[in-house]
């Protein structure tokens, strides 16, 4: 059910990203596009008698623990989608001292 | 009339995704997964864990498995860091913060000096014992980050050592290296686990996973603190 709730957010980004016309918007579109993406890929892991992936002094055998390789790729992940955001955002503050608007229709009328 | 073709195009796509993977008879159910089938069985395997020694799996495959992956992934965020400092860069003197909207108050100013020291130990506790519990080098160096950002906010006159931040983030990088590469030497491959992996869940334990593991949160709490400042200050003359 929570892999529907993903790809709802995934598509709710892809609709802000083909309809906003404000760079920042689109930089918050991309970002819940990457959300739904993380918990698509961890919810294909998931378990529902898994543990999380740790060995504890408890832990012997014939424990279920959940997928801990969508986890490890989602850090990668997210790690790059913060590196990712941070310049977009940059670059969105430069176009700003340039034109003053973060709005493309109006960058347009500048040209 | 463009946001009804775009709620279209959006629509038409999560459903085109859904009814593929419904159909697919290789995608698995939700919560119903056989970890045997997979190869995540040979990374919780018993004899496996006791090789690498580290408690906390997912760090064993980030870091012991996947450390080249690891290392590429670091070098992202250092371009990255480096394209901000390349998009804010040309402008002399950068020596004063953004003016805020806001002016820190007495107890914002106070507040955040008593606070900057929990958040410093509990982020530095979080990196060492990335591979004991939840968390480990990328979180606690988010947290470094976040730090910096809390005494940026609360003094107008606060400026990082930004020189250092450098000098930290490019030894904790040619270290990481180095050490990759004294597997070449005392072992076969490239970032072998050349120290004694110990017992599992002990702080001195999976050989070199917790070292570069510190160096990755030292990098990426420099790298993220370097972004800060590239976004918070301004040069002299704007």
């Amino acid at each position: 059910m929570i892999q529907y709730a993903a790809i709802i957010l995934f598509v709710f980004g892809i609709y802000g990203l083909l309809t906003n016309r404000n760079i920042i918007k689109m930089i918050i579109s991309l970002n819940i596009m990457e959300v739904g993406l993380f918990i698509f890929i961890i919810s294909i892991g998931f378990s529902y008698d898994g543990i999380a992936p740790i060995i504890t002094s408890a832990s012997g055998s014939g424990l279920i623990y959940v997928d801990p390789l969508p986890q490890a790729l989602v850090l990668t992940a997210i790690v790059i989608g913060v590196g990712t955001t941070a310049l977009a955002l940059a670059i969105a503050k430069s176009i700003h001292n340039k034109y003053n608007t973060f709005n493309l229709d109006e960058m347009e009328e500048e040209l | 009339m463009k946001n009804i073709l775009g709620l279209f195009v959006a629509l038409l796509l999560g459903v085109f995704i859904i009814l593929a993977l419904d159909t697919s008879a290789s995608f698995p159910e939700f919560g119903d997964i056989d970890l045997t089938e997979r190869v995540s069985d040979e990374y919780l395997d018993g004899n496996n864990i006791d090789d690498v020694g580290s408690a906390n799996i997912v760090t064993a495959i980030v870091v012991g498995y996947r450390g080249f992956d690891t290392l590429g992934e670091v070098t992202v965020l250092f371009i990255s860091a480096l394209g901000v400092a390349l998009v804010f860069g040309g402008v002399p003197n950068k020596q004063n913060r953004l003016d805020l909207k806001f002016k820190p108050n007495f107890m914002l100013k106070t507040g955040s000096k008593i606070i900057f020291g929990f958040i410093l130990v509990t982020s530095l506790y979080i990196i060492f014992h990335g591979h004991l519990s939840p968390g480990g080098g990328f979180p606690g160096g988010a947290m470094i980050a976040s730090a910096i950002l809390l005494l940026y906010l609360s003094d107008d006159k606060f400026r990082s050592n930004v020189k250092g931040f450098k000098l930290l983030e490019g030894i904790a990088g040619s270290l990481f290296v180095i050490i990759g590469l004294l597997g070449l030497v005392f072992a076969t491959y490239f970032l072998q686990n050349f120290l004694p992996a110990g017992t599992v869940g002990e702080i001195l334990s999976a050989g070199i996973i917790p070292i570069i593991y510190v160096l990755i949160g030292l990098k990426v709490g420099s790298e993220i603190s370097g972004i800060v400042d590239n976004f918070l200050t301004e040069g002299e003359s704007v």
